[in-house]
């Protein structure tokens, strides 16, 4: 590709073959150059999600009966709709397991990667008239979009090839591990390859993410309600690119006919992207943007209102989102004893699982803290959108206006503090509504709500803590993230690294303990809110002196 | 004039780390009074209407709006002033008609009636269509957006951060007409621009910026009269008593038809003097341009031009007449 552009022009015969695709090369080059970070991250970041799962397969292929009591779960309509299929549940393995269990999650991460990457370089980068400079280069009307895909391509082989290792180190089958993530990628660039449709007919970047994304969304329910209509899958789950990878069954009896459908599923949508591109013009979509109102409503009358309409559609989704899964976990709350049955003699296990009788309620505490990460990000996302008005723009145009400082930040506080409640007291009680539909009466609802509630100042604590760090420090924001990944840790591998008390009383969760099995601590709820409280004091005196924009 | 200003900045420093955005800076508005802030990008005037917005707090020296502190004051004062900056950013979930109720609303405008009419006709006289989402606007729409809005509001005070730009033509004209509106119901205007044709419509004084401090300011008129003229004469008689005269410069002569053609620049404190020798020379046609702004722009900033030698700025400032309202070169 880069030859075509060294080569010098030719006598004019009409548009060269190849010509719409002049300076792919030079765009591939330098979209690597420019995501070098993020495609560092991804490859990493799944890697460490492989890593830290599949210890716990190895040491499930040891013990047969808590495999078998693995199998039975597989079967559960809870399991296969957060799995898979369940190939491979009558003599099951750890590698059966893994691509049960993980294949779904990671496939669903990798295709948001790839669609966001997409449309990255397509349509938001047509937009931002940024590619309209580069366009007037010499630079072919399809080469974006190829040096896009490519791109992804490269992303996604980078991921498979770096997980496939850590699949092998872990003593999988070297041929079925390399199966297994090579699919994975296959389907994700399914959905890269569907993000450069939905870049060719919306107008906008967002619009096509959200379309995408909305396929993804269509393409994992199909698969879900195929799967649990028939074992293995009914027809239905074939026209979902979810089900071509599942389907490969790997680590049982595997196939690879059904990647064969990915392929050309990936072509044939290149095809239509292709005309489609081919046909509109620059900056244009085919998909008509709708008229939206002339005048306000009424209630739009100063920040806060502002702030609710900028913020409640990610309130929705993400508890609507987090919701359901939260809901699907509680439903296989009801597995949890005859699991425990048969682990009981398993000293991993129980090292895992801790010391206690209660089983049901130490698997509610740990989905607890799970409930209270995904809050933690929405507190800390939330509370950073404030960042964003500030580097945009739009907050010099509302502070130019007879409004307060301390104004400004308190309406973006107020929603993230809103929201966060929000997404912290639905994701426990949809785990108490799965645990009910399921039968399990014990604990009840008055323990699922002080588990909610007692997460609430942790939470409170992150707020403040980005607030704090936006208004003295906004280029250091990104302690917030650093201390969100930490707590993760501390969260899930305090035991597993044999952390000191102090190492893990920096994470704000360490605090609220094990609210399901020894209830709270009064002493750290004050102790929190104290934090929290100074952390906010802070973040308006802080907000009240520095100048805007930071520069 | 006894009136307290509606901008008042006195020696004026700020900067971002080791660079100097403000180096005493001083300029006045007073009421009434369109002035044009002129400098090219980087040369300070952001700088200096975030300080008055209260957006950045300076370093030294003071900043007023309407005798009040600009920081200390803010939100009291902002509700008497409209800003509209060079590069408008929306809230992308809005509707531009949105955007426009919502800035009219922080303002804290109330009387709905006149509101709507006002918008109704400022849309149109814009052409700008509000149903649109923020995020699809050009940028020349979004500087519409903000400019319907500032002039929805009826401050006292417009602060005008290069506000045409992406703007075209025509509707240059829109936004002059409304500026000229302001003014005869005695609105002050405080206009940053690197346009000067646009200053030179509408304003009535001038200050130019210069690596943060104000050169030059004063009203076009005292302005114009600190340079010079160009002037192109054909005479009879022989021009060299014109050449000796003082405020004449870069006097050429060319013979034209058995006449000689003459051209000069003449300082325009000398021009009278100037005019009578050139009279006395049996004139066969005469013509006198007189100075542009941009002539009094490219007087502080030619340098930049000529040539990147640092050494050339004091060059220019020592070149040229002595002015009270003038200050030494940057540096």
């Amino acid at each position: 590709m880069t030859a075509a552009v060294a080569t010098p022009p030719v006598a004019v015969r009409g548009p060269a073959f190849g010509s719409t695709l002049t300076g792919t090369g030079r765009l591939l080059r330098f979209m690597l150059r420019r995501d070098r970070l993020r495609l560092l991250i991804w490859p990493l970041g799944i890697a460490l999600l492989y890593a830290g799962s599949l210890g716990e397969y190895v040491i499930l292929g040891d013990d047969p009966e808590a495999m078998a009591v693995r199998a039975a779960l597989m079967t559960t309509p809870a399991m296969i709709a957060m799995a898979g299929p369940g190939y491979g549940v009558d003599n099951y393995t750890a590698g059966a397991a893994a691509a049960n269990e993980l294949i779904l999650w990671i496939l669903l991460t990798l295709a948001v990667m790839s669609i966001l990457q997409v449309v990255r370089h397509t349509r938001a980068e047509e937009e931002s008239s940024r590619s309209e400079l580069m366009r007037a280069g010499a630079v072919g009307r399809q080469a974006p979009s190829v040096a896009a895909l490519l791109q992804v391509l490269i992303a996604n082989v980078i991921v498979a090839t770096v997980s496939g290792l850590v699949l092998v180190a872990y003593e999988f089958d070297a041929a079925e591990s390399f199966t297994m993530t090579f699919s994975i990628a296959l389907g994700a660039l399914v959905f890269g390859a569907i993000a450069l449709v939905a870049a060719q007919a919306m107008e906008h970047g967002r619009g096509a993410t959200g379309a995408s994304l909305a396929v993804l969304g269509a393409a994992y329910a199909i698969r879900t309600i195929g799967d649990i209509q028939e074992e293995h899958g009914s027809a239905l789950s074939w026209l979902s690119p979810i089900a071509w990878v599942q389907q490969t069954r790997v680590f049982v009896d595997m196939r690879w006919w059904p990647l064969g459908l990915c392929a050309v599923a990936i072509l044939l949508l290149i095809a239509l992207a292709t005309v489609l591109g081919s046909r509109r013009d620059f900056g244009a979509g085919l998909v008509a943007v709708r008229g939206g109102r002339a005048d306000a409503a009424p209630t739009l009358t100063g920040p806060l209102a502002l702030v609710f309409t900028q913020q409640r559609m990610g309130l929705m989704w993400t508890a609507l989102g987090l919701g359901l899964m939260w809901f699907a976990t509680g439903s296989v709350v009801e597995a949890v004893p005859e699991m425990a049955e048969s682990v009981a003699d398993n000293p991993v296990y129980a090292a895992i699982l801790g010391q206690s009788e209660d089983l049901v309620r130490t698997f509610l505490g740990v989905f607890g803290l799970y409930v209270g990460l995904g809050s933690a990000a929405f507190a800390v996302a939330m509370t950073l959108r404030a960042k964003g008005e500030e580097e945009s723009g739009r907050t010099e145009l509302a502070l130019a206006k007879p409004v307060g400082r301390a104004r400004w930040l308190a309406s973006g506080l107020f929603w993230a503090a809103f929201g966060t409640v929000v997404v912290q007291v639905s994701g426990v009680l949809t785990l108490w509504a799965g645990a009910i539909s399921s039968g399990v009466e014990e604990p009840g609802f008055l323990d699922y709500l002080e588990l909610a509630l007692a997460y609430l100042p942790a939470l409170a604590v992150m707020v403040g803590l980005a607030a704090a760090l936006y208004a003295w420090v906004p280029k250091a924001t990104g302690i917030a993230w650093v201390l969100f990944g930490y707590m993760f840790v501390v969260g899930l591998f305090a035991d597993l690294f044999d952390l000191p008390d102090w190492a893990r009383g920096i994470s704000p969760f360490w605090w609220v303990g094990d609210p399901m099995l020894e209830g709270v601590e009064a002493s750290h709820m004050w102790g929190l809110s104290g934090v929290a409280a100074l952390l906010f004091l802070l973040a308006f005196m802080g907000f009240r002196r520095r100048d805007l924009p930071s520069v | 004039m006894t009136a307290t200003p509606a901008i008042e900045i006195h020696d004026l420093y700020k900067s971002f780390g080791s660079v100097q955005a403000l180096a005493g800076l001083d300029l006045a508005v007073q009421p009434g009074e369109i002035r044009g802030f002129l400098g090219p990008n980087g040369a300070g005037k952001s700088t200096a209407i975030r300080v008055l917005l209260g957006l950045l707090r300076a370093d030294s020296g003071s900043a007023r709006l309407f005798g009040g502190d600009v920081w200390r004051d803010a939100v009291e004062l902002h509700k008497r002033i409209t800003y509209v900056p060079g590069d408008v950013s929306l809230w992308p979930n809005l509707t531009g008609g949105e955007c426009i109720d919502y800035l009219a609303r922080l303002s804290g405008r109330t009387d709905k009636a006149r509101l709507r009419a006002r918008k109704a006709e400022l849309l149109e006289r814009f052409e700008l269509d509000p149903h649109k989402k923020a995020r699809t606007y050009s940028k020349g729409n979004r500087q519409k957006v903000a400019l319907v809005a500032a002039f929805l509001t009826d401050a006292e005070l417009y602060v005008l951060d290069e506000p045409t730009s992406g703007l075209d033509p025509l509707m240059e004209a829109v936004f002059t007409e409304y500026i000229r509106e302001a003014r005869s119901v005695g609105r002050s205007v405080l206009l940053s621009s690197h346009i000067l044709s646009e200053v030179e419509k509408v304003c009535d004084t001038v200050t130019i910026i210069r690596n943060g401090t104000d050169v030059e300011s004063g009203t076009l008129d005292e302005l114009r009269h600190l340079t010079r003229t160009s002037v192109t004469a054909v005479v009879g008689a022989d021009p060299s008593s014109v050449e000796r005269l003082p405020g004449v410069h870069d006097l050429v002569t060319t013979p034209a038809d058995g006449a000689t053609r003459v051209t000069f620049d003449a300082d325009n404190a000398e021009i009278g003097a100037v005019l009578s020798a050139v009279t006395a020379l049996d004139v066969h046609s005469f013509t006198a341009t007189p100075p542009s702004l941009e002539d009094l722009f490219m007087r502080h900033y030619g340098d930049v031009l000529d040539s990147s030698d640092a050494a050339a700025g004091a060059a220019s400032a020592a070149d040229g007449s002595p002015a009270a309202s003038r200050k030494a070169g940057a540096r």
